[in-house]
């Protein structure tokens, strides 16, 4: 197993990765996600955007298996798959950094890197051939903001962590990798990092869904935008196809002009 | 993989090409292991430093202070023993204090330990290496039950052990009854801490120690260079090897020389508990920082819910730690059984286990989870051992005894917190 194969960025017509087609969600009473479709395609950046509670987590969790959907199909790679807990959907190559990067502070970058899929010789772990590979994968990545691979993660800055907890995401063969909210606790510089890593990982043919509140990064990274208004998808269209002012009005209220819900769609 | 560009890269010195890792500018010099070490102190993490001032400060201590007794081959080869079953000790809690928890049962499940190992020696009769098994097993068997309880149930360890505390003192006194003290005569287990090797073999094994040492220590040096990873300098690595000799030769000399104090008796070898001890500290060394187990040790008490997404069974890992405290409790038992001779009802209760968290603090393993290794307690325990041998000798009141080393224990848990705080805003 190594890094992700090199492909040349692909065009918005191939298949998509992930295909979500009527998927609803319940929490007991409270309905979280409605008739959700969504596609994400490789090589893309899609920004999944909208207000508190208007059901992205559940959405993502839903994707990484640990919330199951309560119906509607899921396809990976046009092949209709069940993702019923984290291990069926990491086995897809689907990825998620979460917001809190879940990386153990008291071990070095390539050891979290494995964490958990340790690569051993016998019963003794191949300590090179782990930092080879982690090596690799931030090379193919482009990543020149860190010192060393054997730099303990307690050591690193904020936006350095995220740049370790997404390049792990990326050493699994990963196809799909969603970030929930990579730049929230980011200064100006740090976020211009893990900017850049994000387009660099769509640009190794990673279908990206990048969760975030910002507009500025939005408008900078995104290729699509993904609106969710209320469980629902209010629109799921080109970058190039909406301004900013659009994507608040759907963010906000569902609708922007003729992009949006229908206004009997958000009656019930 | 790309180890060709690699290596290529690195053979050109710290500057590599673009086709290597970009921002990798790792520096394998002597100057740049220095600096490291001195920012982590600076972090925080000071790492066998106090132990290591310890054993140094309080050596010259009780030497001016009891110049005839302390420095001499017949106190030092006491030292050790006394040493052992709380290095031994040390060496289980530092598995469970790794994980951010603590085994207040650790002391006196040794003591059952120890009661089960002289009734089956004494009441069942059976051979030694039958009772040995038996004692440890009972160990793995405790430290399953209370590793469950922690893991599985999800009670916090400091309540669980809090309670075996006290329940497993009521099983030894059963066990061995009231008033009662078993005698243990079986030559084989009183040899551990009673006899000596003999002194070409402890030399045979103190050469085959430092050579093997040294060929794994250039083996990974040479692998790592070659292969174009991040590596020690080779005077670091020498430098180690160095002192690791000096140390291993220096104390089989003068354990080698004739310490008995009559004339008539030859006295001389290093005690059969002392390799014991390197045998289990290379091994628990190995488990700890060469395999998978050993790191999930380190994920789970570093952060147990990236553990947990990574897909490391916590609760697997959390109750392995526990048997395997237990079952070295258990040796540590048998270590304690054999310089004593006899197990008494209150074995393993009283100071012991305060000894024994105590030495694993001082050797540097944090209470607070993540950091530790089994040299740690082997450091610490020495600590411990000389503050306990050193006090005996100035022939201090019980009292001070209990004051001075519970004033030790507190001020290694200081430092520890101390540094866990300065590492917390040493990050941002």
């Amino acid at each position: 197993m190594s890094a992700p194969e090199q492909t040349p960025p692909t065009s918005t017509l191939e298949r998509p990765t992930l295909s979500l087609r009527g998927v609803n969600k319940s929490f007991g009473a409270v309905q979280v996600l409605h008739d959700v479709h969504l596609d994400v395609y490789p090589g893309t950046v899609t920004a999944l955007v909208g207000d508190n509670g208007a059901g992205k987590s559940t959405l993502i969790k839903a994707i990484a298996g640990i919330h199951p959907v309560d119906s509607g199909t899921v396809e990976f790679e046009g092949e209709p798959v069940q993702l019923n807990g984290p291990r069926d959907a990491a086995r897809l190559g689907i990825e998620v950094v979460y917001q809190d990067l879940a990386l153990a502070d008291n071990l070095d970058v390539v050891q979290n890197m494995f964490l958990g899929r340790e690569r051993t010789r016998g019963v003794v772990l191949d300590e090179a051939s782990m930092e080879e590979a982690a090596r690799d994968t931030l090379t193919k990545l482009s990543v020149r903001t860190l010192k060393s691979v054997r730099q303990l993660v307690s050591s690193l800055s904020g936006g350095q962590r995220q740049t370790v907890a997404i390049a792990k995401a990326v050493l699994w063969e990963s196809k799909l990798v969603i970030l929930d909210e990579p730049t929230a606790a980011l200064g100006v510089a740090q976020t211009r990092q893990v900017l850049d890593l994000v387009r660099r990982l769509a640009d190794t043919g990673h279908a990206v869904v990048f969760i975030t509140h910002n507009m500025v990064d939005v408008f900078e990274v995104a290729d699509r935008v993904a609106a969710l208004y209320l469980g629902r998808v209010a629109a799921d269209v080109a970058i190039s196809d909406v301004d900013r002012t659009q994507v608040i009005e759907l963010i906000t209220s569902g609708r922007s002009g003729e992009l949006g819900l229908a206004p009997d769609a958000l009656e019930d | 993989m790309s180890s060709n560009t690699l290596t290529a890269a690195e053979a050109s010195g710290p500057h590599k090409p673009a086709a290597g890792f970009e921002g990798d500018r790792q520096d394998n010099t002597v100057g740049g292991a220095v600096r490291g070490y001195l920012n982590k102190l600076r972090a925080g993490d000071l790492g066998a430093l106090p132990a290591v001032l310890g054993i140094v400060v309080l050596g010259i201590l009780f030497t001016v202070l009891r110049p005839g007794t302390f420095l001499t081959p017949l106190n030092l080869s006491n030292l050790l023993v006394q040493a052992t079953p709380i290095i031994v000790l040390a060496m289980g809690l530092v598995f469970v204090l790794l994980l951010g928890e603590i085994d207040l049962s650790a002391g006196v499940v040794s003591g059952v330990c120890s009661a089960v190992l002289a009734q089956l020696l004494v009441q069942a009769g059976v051979a030694w290496p039958i009772a040995v098994l038996g004692a440890i097993a009972a160990g793995a068997i405790i430290g399953g039950f209370t590793g469950s309880l922690v893991g599985i149930v999800g009670i916090p360890s400091f309540v669980v052990t809090l309670a075996l505390f006290l329940g497993f003192q009521g099983v030894t006194l059963r066990l061995i009854g009231q008033g009662g003290t078993v005698p243990v005569r079986e030559p084989v287990i009183r040899a551990l801490a009673n006899e000596n090797l003999p002194v070409t073999l402890g030399w045979i094994l103190a050469v085959l120690v430092v050579v093997a040492y040294a060929g794994v220590e250039f083996w990974r040096w040479r692998s790592q260079r070659t292969r174009g990873l991040a590596h020690q300098p080779l005077a670091l690595v020498v430098l180690r090897i160095v002192v690791i000799a000096a140390v291993v030769f220096t104390v089989t000399a003068i354990l080698s020389v004739d310490r008995a104090l009559a004339a008539a008796i030859d006295l001389a070898g290093i005690p059969y508990a002392v390799p014991l001890v390197v045998f289990l500290l290379l091994v628990l060394t190995f488990v700890l920082s060469r395999t998978s187990f050993g790191r999930h040790v380190y994920a789970v008490g570093g952060n147990a819910e990236a553990a947990r997404r990574a897909g490391i069974n916590v609760t697997r890992i959390r109750v392995l730690a526990f048997v395997i405290s237990s079952s070295l409790a258990a040796i540590s038992g048998i270590l304690a059984t054999s310089r004593l001779s006899s197990v008494t009802p209150d074995a393993g209760a009283g100071n012991t286990l305060l000894y024994a968290v105590g030495a694993a603090v001082i050797g540097g393993t944090s209470l607070f989870g993540g950091r530790g290794r089994a040299r740690d307690a082997v450091l610490g325990g020495l600590v411990i051992a000389i503050i306990a041998n050193g006090l005996g000798l100035l022939g201090v009141a019980a009292y001070l005894n209990f004051i001075i080393t519970g004033g030790v224990l507190l001020l290694a848990a200081s430092v520890d917190a101390l540094a866990r705080r300065r590492a917390a805003t040493a990050r941002r």
